[in-house]
């Protein structure tokens, strides 16, 4: 019994700490965080290929274009 | 008894007193915030490579820095890596426990790690003449759900023992254990500068962690479920998650908390695996249902849909250079599409 107590306080103050580390959390706002989040989406998007698509010509995947040997 | 009392107390009051501070700087939400933004196209995929020769259920998959090879896993007790160009197989790795649940390839294509049921990570180097295994990491009270290395000398675990671990290759010992999950840990990712990562786990909460001092630095509330899956986003300022819940969160570093949630009162089935597009715009997301579904991660809409798997999506990844996304499922095969 007194074990099971002597875990139990340990894994509770272990617990206890932790949140006292996070509640010291700076946070920022979310519409500051949605701001950056939506900057750094948009400022990629061009270089994103499942996004913009990829040309047959640059995509390895696309199967060749068949040559005819004679 | 009065000092267990006084904690539960104080315990109470921290977690209210963090859950006031977010929603003090919860002026708004993604989706309210993306408004004024243009939607994301349509995605139509198709697939261009099926990649066939695993016998059972795929469990994993994990693009090599080189964005063409990538190595599988499959409980029919092997690792295959795969040239995707060609769609055709470099190597097999016989492993001595068919009980696999997870793969990795390290940054160097130098090695890849595998491990499940037998709660050990297995590293195997591919380029000896044949290939051998490394080492057998062997500390893991439980199975082996994720492994990712951090280069040829370091490897990050997640395990059923509700523990994640940072090992070092030469000594074969864990450096560091990352304590504070009460359930089983499932999925784990890497930061983009390496510094961090994040876990997901079975207590339904996402928590990040230095990768040095194993501090657990920030815990994610939200979901309902286990988290199955998880991963950063480029910026490495948010992390999305995917649930047994049904849905995916992405919860934003600096604000503490969940921002968005893609979810669909149409969908019922857990989200087992998911990867983001180079810019983070869009989230593949593989479910139970046998798709992926493709959703905007900005506004929250479901934008496409992966359909041709004859069973549950259990994997998915994008390489680095984002030119597709590779599906893997429990009916045997891998699919390549852009």
């Amino acid at each position: 019994m007194s074990n099971n107590s002597a875990s139990g306080v340990i894994s509770l103050q272990k617990t206890v700490k932790q949140l006292r580390f996070e509640a010291g959390l700076r946070r920022i706002k979310v519409s500051q965080a949605a701001v950056d989040l939506k900057t750094f989406c948009l400022q990629n998007a061009q270089k994103d290929p499942l996004l913009m698509g990829v040309p047959s010509s640059d995509n390895p995947f696309r199967p060749p274009k068949s040559c005819a040997l004679f | 008894m009065g000092e267990m009392e006084q904690m539960k107390k104080e315990a109470e009051g921290l977690k209210t007193q963090i859950e006031a501070a977010r929603k003090a700087v919860n002026d708004t939400d993604m989706a309210s915030a993306a408004a004024g933004v243009a939607p994301a196209p349509r995605v139509q995929l198709k697939t261009r490579r099926t990649l066939k020769g695993h016998l059972a259920k795929i469990y994993a998959m994990h693009w090599c820095t080189d964005n063409r090879l990538m190595v599988s896993a499959s409980q029919d007790g092997k690792l295959l890596i795969w040239d995707s160009h060609s769609g055709n197989k470099v190597n097999a790795v016989p492993l001595k426990s068919s009980w696999v649940m997870t793969c990795a390839y390290a940054p160097s294509g130098n090695l890849v790690a595998s491990g499940g049921l037998d709660n050990m990570c297995t590293v195997y180097n591919l380029k000896t003449p044949v290939i051998k295994t490394v080492k057998e990491l062997d500390a893991h009270a439980g199975y082996l759900s994720c492994c990712r290395f951090l280069s040829d000398n370091e490897i990050l675990t997640a395990s059923g023992d509700t523990t994640c671990a940072l090992w070092d290759l030469e000594t074969g010992k864990q450096t560091t254990v990352f304590l504070s999950h009460v359930g089983d840990c499932m999925c784990l990712a890497l930061s983009p500068d390496n510094n961090s990562f994040i876990s997901g786990a079975c207590d339904s909460l996402a928590k990040l962690w230095d990768i040095r001092d194993g501090q657990c630095k920030q815990t994610f509330l939200g979901h309902t479920s286990d988290i199955n899956a998880i991963s950063f986003l480029p910026s490495g300022n948010a992390v999305v998650t995917g649930s047994d819940d049904c849905t995916c969160k992405m919860y934003d570093l600096r604000a503490d908390q969940e921002v968005i949630c893609y979810q669909d009162a149409a969908l019922n089935s857990g989200v087992t695996s998911l990867a983001l597009s180079m810019s983070g715009r869009l989230v593949f997301a593989g479910y139970d249902d046998f798709n992926c579904n493709i959703w905007d991660s900005l506004k929250g809409e479901k934008v496409g849909v992966l359909s041709g798997h004859d069973n549950r999506v259990s994997c998915t990844g994008v390489p680095a250079d984002g030119m597709c996304v590779c599906t893997g499922s429990w009916d045997s095969f891998l699919k390549i599409w852009n």
